[in-house]
């Protein structure tokens, strides 16, 4: 996947769990519980979103690397080329 | 023969819209079917029905706005010996739960309300989309969520469309002004007639954390248990030991509840709250309460909430989560007796065995009812969920 795509399944899986986001207000460097107002249960479906769409396991000690759009696309791609 | 009625969802409420009914006359309902949506402050609400029968006749029309109280449906009971002539009235009756007519294309202006799911309802309602003018393709030609995505991509969307005051979208279907009146008037209630007092402790949550991450580090996402979760269930687990905090208190004063209902106070993005129940939670283990309260998060957030889960709680617990402040001190959700309050766990410095350690903790309030209750009681109780906390693996 390109960097891109990894993005753009990352804002799809974050409007999938807050349907009430507006995905073209979100912006990279957004920090998915100050900014978009995430709460740890909406962060936790998140996970679980991307845990299936990837097949990535998303330990809790990742949670920091997912904390914005841009730090997840980072992390996603970085794992799923490990 | 019985009436099914308007349901008060609310001291504050005094009306509510008929969205959708989901039964048809000739249906036979069980307790606790949902067998109607009614719109009110709180957003779209399945209604239920408290006993068996068959439903008679309706009567009332989705799109009405209704008294608390004023007939909704004919309901024969099993006692009631032969089938009911269906009243004339019937006949005037909207066809949304008949079965699939032929025709898949809209119905005219004068052929009563246009059938379509809840969802595709509130999400028309949300873009300000008129049901007639969306072709639907589920049974009898209602209307889909699908239908009406498909719909607004025929069309030019509004300028206006995804924030209509330029402010967050809220929920589907909820009138965030409508909200705040019904928030501001339980909470004045509540302010008004019951006299508050309120406790603060500080728990100690290594124990908690520690088997909470050994605990999910095996598990995938789906499975994983959220602080919150142990946070509910001690607090309901306590009640046991403190009973007199779980209740409510009506006009003829205070009722203990053989079950805990427990509510959880769900704040909305767009703003506002909702506290929906978790009914009979006094006996469920720490998986399942987790899986009852990601199930209430989605349905808040979809607006697909159940009258008795707004209107059965016997006690409210509300929780900052993560990233909130140290501790909030709650209004009570009348007409229940005591507000279990938790601030955002944080690192502090602990004093264990004489030495000063950092260490993770929560300050957990109590704001409880005085004609109910005692300070002395209202302590024991936090206690008690501290000491519950500290064994979070005991079954």
């Amino acid at each position: 996947m390109t960097p891109q795509e990894i993005r753009a399944a990352f804002i799809a899986d974050l409007i999938g769990i807050a349907p009430d986001l507006d995905p073209a207000a979100i912006g990279d460097d957004d920090h998915l519980q100050d900014d978009l107002g995430l709460d740890s249960m909406d962060f936790l479906n998140l996970v679980s979103a991307l845990h299936k769409r990837f097949s990535l396991p998303i330990p809790e000690s990742d949670y920091p690397r997912l904390a914005t759009p841009s730090k997840a696309a980072a992390y996603l791609a970085a794992m799923l080329a490990a | 023969m019985s009436l099914f009625t308007m349901p008060s969802l609310g001291a504050d409420m005094e009306e509510g819209k008929l969205i959708e009914w989901l039964v048809k006359p000739g249906d036979h309902v069980a307790k606790g079917d949902i067998v109607a949506v009614v719109e009110t402050q709180k957003g779209a609400i399945e209604i239920e029905i408290f006993e068996a029968g068959q439903i008679s006749a309706l009567l009332a029309e989705p799109g009405q706005t209704l008294p608390v109280g004023a007939p909704l449906a004919q309901i024969g009971t099993a006692e009631d010996a032969a089938p009911s002539v269906a009243p004339p009235r019937q006949e005037q009756l909207p066809q949304a739960a008949q079965p699939p007519a032929p025709s898949v294309a809209p119905v005219g202006g004068s052929g009563g309300p246009r059938p379509a799911s809840p969802a595709a309802r509130a999400r028309a309602a949300d873009l300000g989309l008129a049901l007639e003018t969306v072709a639907g393709s589920g049974p009898g030609g209602a209307v889909l969520l699908s239908d009406v995505e498909a719909g607004t991509r025929l069309r030019p969307a509004p300028p206006t469309a995804p924030a209509r005051d330029g402010g967050p979208k809220g929920r589907p279907g909820l009138d965030l002004t409508e909200m705040r009146r019904a928030i501001a008037a339980a909470m004045s209630r509540s302010k008004r007639e019951i006299p508050h007092y309120y406790l603060s402790h500080e728990i100690a949550l290594h124990a908690a954390q520690g088997w909470l991450a050994a605990t999910n580090a095996a598990r995938p996402p789906d499975r994983r248990l959220l602080m919150g979760a142990l946070l509910v269930r001690a607090t309901v687990r306590a009640l046991a030991k403190v009973p007199e905090m779980n209740g409510r208190f009506d006009e003829g004063g205070y009722v203990p509840s053989a079950t805990v209902n427990c509510g959880l106070a769900i704040a909305l993005r767009g703003g506002g709250l909702i506290a929906p129940a978790i009914p009979d939670a006094q006996d469920l283990d720490s998986d399942t309460i987790m899986q009852r309260m990601r199930d209430l998060v989605a349905r808040t957030r979809a607006g697909r909430l159940r009258n008795s889960e707004i209107t059965q709680g016997t006690i409210t617990v509300s929780s900052l989560g993560e990233t909130g402040v140290d501790a909030m001190f709650g209004v009570i959700y009348p007409p229940q007796v005591a507000l279990v309050g938790f601030g955002a766990p944080r690192v502090r410095p602990l004093v264990q065995d004489g030495t000063l350690t950092p260490g993770l903790a929560v300050t957990a309030t109590l704001a409880a009812d005085h004609r109910v209750s005692d300070g002395r009681r209202g302590a024991v109780f936090l206690a008690e969920i501290d000491r519950l906390l500290q064994e979070p693996d005991s079954p």
